[in-house]
C-alpha cells in the first residue's frame, strides 16, 4: 500500500504521536520479555502493531472526551494519556497501580483522563460509550466518544444494538473497528459477514470510512475530520482501520494458525513505526532523542512496579458497595 | 493399574467418545476449530485453553468454531438441539454468561415447562469457573449458585478427573440443558480415569473422604482444599469428612443428610460469594431436615462478598481456603 506523506500536520503534533507510539511499543515489548520471563501475573494482550490507530485517534480527543477500549487496551490507554508508571504497576498488581492492583491489565481505567476502561468483556464498551455520547450531546459542548473494538468482538450483539441506538439517538460517537485480521485464532472471514465494516454502518444508517491503520498520517487526517463533524453536531460514525497484531493473541499463544512468515513480515514491512519514521518528514536524530527517553521510561517503569509493595490485605474489601 | 489423565483430557476424552457415538453431536465455541481459513496450520486451540483440542481434526463439520457472538451461537445450540442435534457449546468463562443470558433463562429453561413438558433440549453448555489464575474480576467468578436457582437447568461442576469425565458423558445423554462448570484451576490436576465410556449419575454426591467427627460438604474447586484441611485437622486428631456434591442441581441432599447425622457438625463451603450461594443452600436445608442431629451451629466458608480482585496476593486472600475450612471445624468443635 501507498503510505501518505506529511504535508499538514505540524511538528509538534508529530514529535507528540511518535511519542506516544514509541512509548506503546516500548511498553508492550518489554510486557512481551516480561510475561516470558515469567514476572508478569494474569492475561495480557499486546497492542503492539496497531499504535497508529490509537494514538491516530487519540491525538484529537481532550480528557473531557471519553473513549471505551477492550481486552488490548494498553495502547489506548497510553494514547489517551493515562501514566505509563501506573499503568506498569496495575499490570504488575502493585500498590500504586492505577487501579490500586485490583483491575490488572484487562480492567485498567483512568476516568480522570476519560478513559472508561479496557474491558474483558468483548463488546461491552459499546452499550457505555453510547451512554458517554448522550452526556455529552446534552451537555452541548461539544464532547465526544470514541468506543473501539476489534474485528472479532463488534459482531457481538452489545455492539450491533449501540449502532442502532447511536444513531436513532444521534450520538457524538465513533466506533473504531481495529481488524487485525483475528479473533484469536479465527481469521476475520470466519466471525464477520461482510469484508469492510463500512457495510455495517450502512445498515445503521451511520457514514463510515476505512483507512490504512498502518499510516498515522492517514488515520490521523480521517479521524480528525470525522471528529471535527461531531462536535459540531453530527451524529455516529464508524472508522475502520486495517491493522496487523504483531504479538500472539495473549502471551504464550503460538500462533500456528498463522500463515508461515506472516509475523516476521509484518515486522519487516508493516509496521507502523517504521512507515511514520519514513513518512513524517521527522529528523532521524529527533525519533533517536524520543526513542532513548521512552527506554529510559519503560525501564523506570519496571523497576518502579517491582519495587511497588502488594496491596496491603485490607484493601481486599475496598471498593464495594456493600461488604461482608 | 488405572491410567492417569488430567481433567482437561478427561472431558475431552468423554466428548471424544460421545461424538464416536454419535454422529449428530455437534459442539460449538470460539476458536474451537482453531484457525481454519488462516492460512497456518489448523486445530491449534481447542476453546482458549485447549479443551476441544484435536476434535476438529477428528470429527471435522461435528465441530463448528462461532464468532464470539455467545447470544446467537447458544441460542442456535438450544434451536439446534430442540431440532434433533444434540449441542455441547462452550461458553469459555462463566462470567460471559451476562451476554446469551436470556437464551438459557427464559428460553432454555423454560421451554420444556413452558410447552406442556414437550420440549427436550439435550443441550450442555460448558463454562470455566473459579478463581486463581490471575484472570481478575471478569475472568474468575464462580457464578454456579445463579445457575442452580433456575428451574429447568441442571448444573454440575466436578472436581476430578473421574467425575468429568463421567459427568460429562451423563450431561450429553441427558434430554434437557446442562450448564457444566469446569473448574479451571484443576484442569492440569490428574487422577485415574477407566479408558472406556462411563457415565456418572447426576443427583448422587461422593463421599471424597470417610470421617467420624465432622462433615464438610463441598464442590469443585474446594474439594482438594477440604481434603487438605481434613488432612490438617487428622493430625490434630480430628475425623472429617468430605462430601463432594458434584452436581448442584440436581442436589443430593440425602448423602449430606446422612453424613451430618453420623458426625453431628457440618461445615459447607463454596468459593463464590457468601450469600445465597451453595454453602448457605446446604446449611439451611440441614438445619431444616435434620436440625437434631446438629451438636453445633453449622459453618460456611466462602469469598468475600467483592469482585475477583486482580493482585495475586488479594486474588489469595479471596479464595477460601483450606486455613478457613480448618477454622471453621474448629469452630464446630466443643
Ligand atoms: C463476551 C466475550 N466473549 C469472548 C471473549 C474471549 N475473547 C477475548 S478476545 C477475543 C477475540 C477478540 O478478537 P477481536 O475483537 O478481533 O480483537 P483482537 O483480539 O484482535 O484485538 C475473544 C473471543 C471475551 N473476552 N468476551
Ligand atoms: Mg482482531
Amino acid at each position: 500500500m501507498n503510505h501518505t506523506e506529511n504535508t499538514d500536520i505540524s511538528h509538534k503534533i508529530l514529535l507528540s504521536a511518535y511519542r506516544r507510539m514509541k512509548t506503546i511499543r516500548t511498553f508492550e515489548n518489554r510486557l512481551h520479555e516480561d510475561f516470558k520471563a515469567g514476572i508478569v501475573p494474569g492475561f495480557t494482550h499486546l497492542y503492539a502493531g496497531q499504535e497508529a490507530v490509537a494514538v491516530g485517534i487519540c491525538s484529537h480527543l481532550t480528557d473531557q472526551d471519553q473513549i471505551a477500549s477492550t481486552h488490548r487496551g494498553h495502547g489506548h490507554c497510553i494514547a489517551k494519556g493515562v501514566d505509563v508508571m501506573a499503568m506498569m504497576k496495575e499490570i504488575h498488581g502493585r500498590q500504586g497501580g492505577i487501579c490500586k492492583g485490583k483491575g490488572g491489565s484487562m480492567h485498567i481505567a483512568d476516568l480522570s483522563k476519560g478513559m472508561l476502561g479496557a474491558n474483558g468483556i468483548l463488546g461491552a464498551g459499546a452499550p457505555l460509550a453510547c451512554g458517554a455520547a448522550l452526556a455529552d450531546r446534552l451537555e452541548g459542548k461539544g464532547h465526544v466518544a470514541v468506543v473501539f473494538g476489534g474485528d472479532g468482538g463488534v459482531n457481538e450483539g452489545a455492539v450491533l444494538e449501540s449502532m442502532n441506538l447511536a444513531s436513532v439517538w444521534k450520538l457524538p460517537l465513533m466506533f473504531v473497528v481495529e481488524n487485525n485480521g483475528y479473533a484469536q485464532s479465527t481469521p476475520q472471514h470466519r466471525t464477520t459477514s461482510v469484508s469492510s465494516y463500512e457495510d455495517r454502518a450502512r445498515g445503521f444508517g451511520m457514514p463510515a470510512v476505512t483507512v490504512d491503520g498502518l499510516d498515522f498520517m492517514a488515520v490521523y487526517r480521517t479521524a480528525g475530520e470525522l471528529i471535527a463533524k461531531m462536535r459540531a453536531g453530527g451524529g455516529p460514525v464508524l472508522l475502520e482501520c486495517r491493522t496487523v497484531r504483531f504479538y500472539g493473541h495473549f502471551e504464550g499463544d503460538s500462533q500456528a494458525y498463522r500463515p508461515a512468515g506472516e509475523v516476521k513480515d509484518a515486522w519487516k514491512d508493516r509496521d507502523c513505526l517504521h512507515i511514520f519514521a519514513r513518512n513524517s518528514g521527522l529528523d532521524r536524530a529527533e525519533l533517536d532523542a524520543v526513542d532513548r527517553d521512552v527506554e529510559q521510561l519503560i525501564e523506570a517503569s519496571v523497576q518502579e512496579a517491582l519495587k511497588a509493595p502488594h496491596p496491603a490485605l485490607n484493601e481486599l474489601n475496598d471498593g464495594v458497595y456493600v461488604s461482608y | 493399574m488405572t491410567r492417569h489423565i488430567s481433567l482437561k483430557s478427561a472431558i475431552n476424552e468423554a466428548l471424544d467418545q460421545e461424538m464416536a457415538r454419535d454422529p449428530k453431536l455437534l459442539i460449538f465455541g470460539q476458536d474451537t476449530a482453531g484457525g481454519v481459513d488462516a492460512g497456518g496450520e489448523t486445530d491449534t486451540w481447542g476453546g482458549v485453553l485447549g479443551v476441544t483440542k484435536g476434535l476438529y481434526t477428528k470429527y471435522g463439520d461435528q465441530v463448528i468454531d462461532a464468532p464470539p457472538t455467545e447470544m446467537a451461537y447458544v441460542g442456535a445450540a438450544i434451536g439446534a438441539a430442540l431440532s434433533g442435534f444434540p449441542v455441547v457449546a462452550e461458553v469459555p468463562f462463566i462470567d460471559f454468561m451476562g451476554v446469551c443470558f436470556d437464551q438459557l433463562l427464559n428460553q432454555a429453561a423454560k421451554m420444556r415447562y413452558m410447552f406442556g413438558g414437550t420440549a427436550e433440549i439435550p443441550l450442555v453448555v460448558r463454562t470455566m469457573v473459579g478463581a486463581g489464575i490471575n484472570g481478575a474480576a471478569q475472568h474468575s467468578q464462580m457464578l454456579t449458585a445463579m445457575f442452580t436457582h433456575v428451574p429447568g437447568l441442571k448444573v454440575v461442576c466436578p472436581s476430578t478427573p473421574h467425575d468429568a469425565k463421567g459427568l460429562m458423558i451423563e450431561a450429553i445423554r441427558d434430554r434437557g440443558p446442562v450448564i457444566f462448570c469446569e473448574p479451571k484451576y484443576l484442569y492440569e490436576t490428574t487422577g485415574p480415569v477407566p479408558a472406556h465410556p462411563y457415565a456418572v449419575p447426576f443427583g448422587q454426591a461422593h463421599r471424597a473422604r470417610e470421617g467420624r467427627d465432622v462433615s464438610i460438604v463441598t464442590y469443585g474447586p474446594m474439594v482438594p482444599r477440604a481434603l487438605e484441611a481434613a488432612a490438617g485437622l487428622a493430625e490434630k486428631g480430628i475425623d472429617a469428612e468430605v462430601i463432594d456434591l458434584r452436581t448442584l442441581s440436581p442436589l443430593d441432599i440425602a448423602s449430606v443428610l446422612k453424613s451430618v447425622q453420623k458426625t453431628g457438625r457440618l461445615v459447607a463451603a463454596d468459593e463464590a460469594h457468601p450469600r445465597c450461594n451453595i454453602a448457605t443452600d446446604i446449611v439451611a436445608q440441614v438445619t431444616g431436615q435434620c436440625f437434631t442431629s446438629l451438636e453445633t451451629a453449622p459453618q460456611m466458608v466462602s469469598a468475600p462478598h467483592t469482585p475477583v480482585p486482580f493482585s495475586p496476593v488479594l486474588e489469595k486472600a479471596y479464595i477460601p481456603d483450606e486455613e478457613q475450612i480448618m477454622a471453621a471445624v474448629m469452630k464446630t468443635m466443643p
